[in-house]
């Protein structure tokens, strides 16, 4: 009996081409994408299981950094909605994929000429390459948040003043609809309640861009970056190094603890995977970390004798990795006893504005306290 | 009185059991057919402690035998997976991720048809009865012999693999069995779908072995009914092994624990197994062992079957000491194995294993004492701490809460380690653990599962919760546990995320002592406890 086997020994051997993803750029892609999601926009394993069977039939699909994408290009990012709880257990077709993104370009009248990530975190960071593959159309490189996060209005397209509608939304029956909303988060609640009806899994194409707006409103090169850490996990694991470092080390980000898991405290609340993790000292005294999650984490606190002192909060990212092998742990997988190092990570600087921070940032999501950043900027470490 | 029986790849060991007493306990070598190695090891248990068969209440046996053949890959069945889930799941056909060698032993072949459920019990698209037939008769064409069969949240309803299995046989005749994806797994398609075959194709062989298993037993004179252990260390009938012989999978690790925690008198531990190249450790809690919670592949197949947690270390009786000339020691994590006793030291070898360092600090008086002799006292000292250190923080690592764990140690290397752990309290040595399996066989106990997703509505939580627990109760019962003796031990209670109306996932455990006289009438035949969770009714 052993876990899973890998093509991990296959992948460090390979030359990986870096204007393409491959069947075996898959599953390196999950792997990092699962570190991007934060905890949440769950597990991608099902959605690499199908983008490897897709490529396998099809070939690899085309990857386009935004800058190489012409002003007029046509951008039709795509998503899987719903709970992957019940995606691992009804999967989709493949049409689907495609559907909904052929079902938005009849309405909107335009021609596709790429396929587009919309969250890179998690199980969203494989969906486009299957439509991609299906509709044989090359794939950009960026996606809209640049991490995971639980609504659809949270994309930089928002801030941009992107209306996230018409959208269309593709069940496994064949059902499409098209949806037009007054404002973002309206098209968050329509949506949300017809995935439910058509069975809490449903794919939706929305945020249709030209060329050069997607350029302006995405964060580019993340698919390369999930890539990049898939594969830096997977290298520092083989060499015996620190897979934690080398995920540190990516995303330019902040070791802020390591620990074991002592208390997950979960409470139910309406479509969210609520509650606080502690995280206690691997040996003796000292300094908790306590992890407050709704799907994602979104804050990291550190409790000592004098109270507590915020490590990192939304949008910035928080992410919880075993401390040994480097895997991602998501919030629903956390459990006592667990070794763990929580990393944070910076996001896309435009998160970090005004709006920005009223759409992402702690107090929307209830926690009372101003954004805290994963790593203190240049200009203050210097002034 | 009962009689254990555990038939390993190499071994089988017998016990007999007064109470939890070890009254005798034998070890013989398992043969090809399975049957003669169990004969030979009751006539070692009479030679021991003379027994008249009618004193005999209960026979249990463990085996490895399914598992091995799957990790073989042969004498399996040629299989067929039907999926009932059209138009929904195309994009991954049964069979997918499989090895390719082990899909040609089974002569894989996957089906997909209409049918299958939403999460909240709606049908996806109804049942087409003509669509079975067809697909029954490429099966029958192509010289299936059994199949499994699956449907989208078959876990919330059931009705649907029970109207194809009805179809199927019809069409195929009794001869063909017919696996059941609700009676074997729990959410999570593919890996159900995965158990399920792997059932399937094991159905042909579990009825000759079984039979072989009953015959060899009555062939002693012994009248008692028999039983196999299941993965979580409960019992099932033989009737019910028939059906779910992948339900024997992981019960060798399982008895081996609760085999070793009985002997120590403890039900809330941890046991160390410490053997020539690893330390396995496992927690037992309430007499049963934690489940892991990863996905776990058997033979290259991705399943979720429930397995125990057990993390292993690298410590072994035949580990490498390293590291002499005032460096910190180094033990393992390689091993010289079952070489040990050719090449450690104390046997004559040059070859420095940790057991030769137990033999220094005088823990253990094997081989020749005098070949460590030379040995610097700090030297043993520190590569004993360092043991001590590394095992003491695996069982840290498997503890679920601060309290403190009495620690369980068996298997041949435990002499490796000390009489106490800083921090986690002392080390038990328990007598017989050489035969733990059997032992762990002998006291199974009957269970009952309940594994689903609730809708919880507001102010609703307690009787949804009450509503599980009796659930749990009940197929405890109707497995043949003695009502008076059941109660609940373990219950987890998980939000399920992005879903509506409070969906939660609640696993609940109920367990209690076999009714021997019931069991005598053969009243739970038909009426398992659902292998690993089975959740449909």
């Amino acid at each position: 009996m052993s876990h899973n086997e890998t093509t991990e020994d296959k992948i460090i051997e390979d030359e990986i081409t870096e204007d393409e993803v491959t069947e075996d750029d898959v599953e390196l892609i999950a792997k990092g994408a699962a570190v991007l999601g934060a905890g949440g926009g769950g597990d991608p394993y099902i959605g690499m299981l199908m983008a490897q069977q897709t490529l396998r039939a099809r070939g690899p699909v085309p990857l386009v950094h935004p800058r190489d994408l012409s002003d007029d290009a046509v951008v039709f990012p795509v998503a899987m909605m719903g709970a992957p709880t019940v995606m691992v257990e009804k999967l989709p077709t493949t049409e689907q994929f495609a559907e909904a993104i052929t079902a938005l370009s009849r309405y909107v009248g335009k021609r596709v000429t790429h396929v587009a990530c919309a969250e890179a975190g998690g199980i969203n960071s494989t969906i486009p390459v299957i439509a991609a593959a299906e509709l044989g159309l090359p794939l950009v490189d960026g996606d809209l948040m640049g991490r995971a996060f639980p609504e659809l209005q949270m994309v930089l397209p928002t801030l941009a003043g992107i209306a996230g509608t018409p959208m269309s939304i593709a069940d496994e029956k064949g059902n499409t609809g098209i949806l037009s909303s007054v404002d973002n988060p309206w098209s968050e609640r329509m949506a949300r309640a017809l995935t439910i009806e058509m069975g809490c899994s449903a794919i939706i194409s929305n945020f249709v861009m030209d060329g050069a707006t997607f350029r302006a409103a995405s964060v580019p090169g993340t698919l390369g970056v999930c890539r990049q850490l898939g594969r830096a996990i997977v290298q520092a694991r083989s060499a015996h190094r620190s897979a934690v470092d080398a995920v540190v080390d990516v995303l330019n980000g902040r070791l802020v603890y390591t620990g074991k898991v002592t208390d997950v405290a979960r409470r139910t609340a309406t479509g969210f995977a609520r509650g606080t993790a502690t995280v206690a000292p691997l040996t003796g005294q000292g300094d908790t970390l306590t992890l407050e999650f709704q799907n994602e984490h979104l804050l990291a606190a550190r409790q000592h004798s004098g109270g507590q002192h915020i490590e990192v909060s939304t949008p910035d990212l928080i992410i919880v990795l075993d401390a040994e092998t480097g895997d991602p742990i998501t919030t629903e997988a956390l459990r006592f006893g667990q070794r763990v190092s929580v990393l944070g990570a910076p996001c896309d600087e435009r998160w970090h504005t005004e709006a920005g921070v009223a759409l992402v940032g702690p107090r929307y999501f209830g926690y009372d306290s101003d954004p805290v950043r994963a790593v203190r900027q240049q200009q203050e470490m210097v002034g | 009185m009962r009689i254990g029986i555990d038939v390993g790849g190499t071994n089988t060991d017998a016990v007999l059991l007064n109470g939890n007493t070890v009254v005798a306990a034998v070890k013989a070598a398992t043969s090809e057919d399975v049957t003669s190695g169990i004969v030979t090891a009751l006539g070692q248990l009479r030679q021991q402690h003379d027994f008249a068969p009618d004193h005999i209440d209960a026979v249990m046996i463990g085996t490895t035998h399914f598992i091995n053949a799957l990790v073989e890959a042969s004498r399996l069945a040629p299989t067929a997976a039907l999926r009932l889930g059209l138009p929904a799941t195309a994009a991954l056909p049964p069979l997918v991720g499989w090895p390719e060698r082990l899909v040609q032993a089974i002569n894989g072949r996957g089906f997909l048809a209409h049918g299958g459920h939403e999460f909240d019990g709606r049908e996806i698209s109804p049942l087409d009865p003509d669509e079975i037939r067809r697909i029954a008769g490429e099966m029958a064409a192509a010289g299936v012999t059994s199949v499994a069969v699956s449907s989208v949240f078959s876990p919330v309803n059931s009705d649907f693999e029970r109207a194809a299995a009805e179809i199927l046989t019809a069409e195929l005749g009794d001869d063909v069995p017919i696996s059941l994806s609700h009676q074997i797994g729990r959410i999570g398609l593919l890996e159900r779908e995965n158990a399920t075959i792997i059932n399937a194709a094991l159905r042909h062989l579990a009825e000759g072995i079984v039979t072989g298993l009953s015959a060899s037993i009555a062939g002693e004179g012994i009248a008692a009914p028999l039983f196999l252990s299941q993965n979580d260390g409960t019992l099932m009938d033989v009737e019910f092994a028939r059906r779910y012989p992948v339900a024997t999978f992981a019960s060798g690790p399982t008895n081996s624990m609760r085999g070793a925690a009985v002997l120590s008198g403890e039900t809330t531990c941890a046991v160390v197994d410490v053997g020539g190249t690893t330390s396995d450790v496992g927690v037992l809690t309430a007499g049963f062992p934690r489940e892991a919670t990863v996905e776990v592949s058997v033979a290259g197949v991705r399943t979720n079957f429930r397995m125990p947690d057990v993390l292993s270390v690298g410590i072994g009786g035949g580990s490498r000491v390293r590291g002499h000339d005032g460096r910190a020691p180094t033990v393992g994590p390689d091993s010289v194995g079952y070489r040990l006793t050719q090449q450690a030291r104390v046997f004559g070898g040059d070859e420095l294993t940790a057991t030769d360092l137990a033999v220094a600090a005088g823990r253990a008086d094997i081989g020749d004492r005098s070949q460590v002799a030379g040995l610097e006292k700090s030297f043993v000292t520190a590569v004993l701490d360092r043991i001590s250190t590394d095992v003491a923080d695996a069982v840290d690592r498997m503890r679920m809460s601060d309290e403190p764990l009495p620690v369980v140690a068996v298997g041949g290397g435990s002499i490796l380690l000390p009489d106490e752990f800083p921090g986690l309290g002392p080390v038990l040595r328990p007598e017989n653990f050489s035969v733990a399996n059997a032992i762990g066989a002998a006291i199974a106990q009957v269970g009952g599962e309940v594994d689903r997703v609730f809708a919880i509505a507001p102010g609703q939580r307690d009787a949804v919760v009450d509503e599980a627990r009796q659930d749990a109760v009940d197929r405890a019962v109707a497995a043949g546990a003695d009502p008076r003796t059941v109660s609940i031990v373990d219950f987890d209670e998980v939000p399920i995320p992005y879903l509506p109306g409070n969906a939660t996932r609640i696993r609940c455990k109920a367990v209690g002592d076999l009714q021997i006289d019931r069991a005598d009438t053969r009243a739970l035949a038909g009426n398992g406890p659902g292998v690993g969770g089975g959740v449909g009714r």
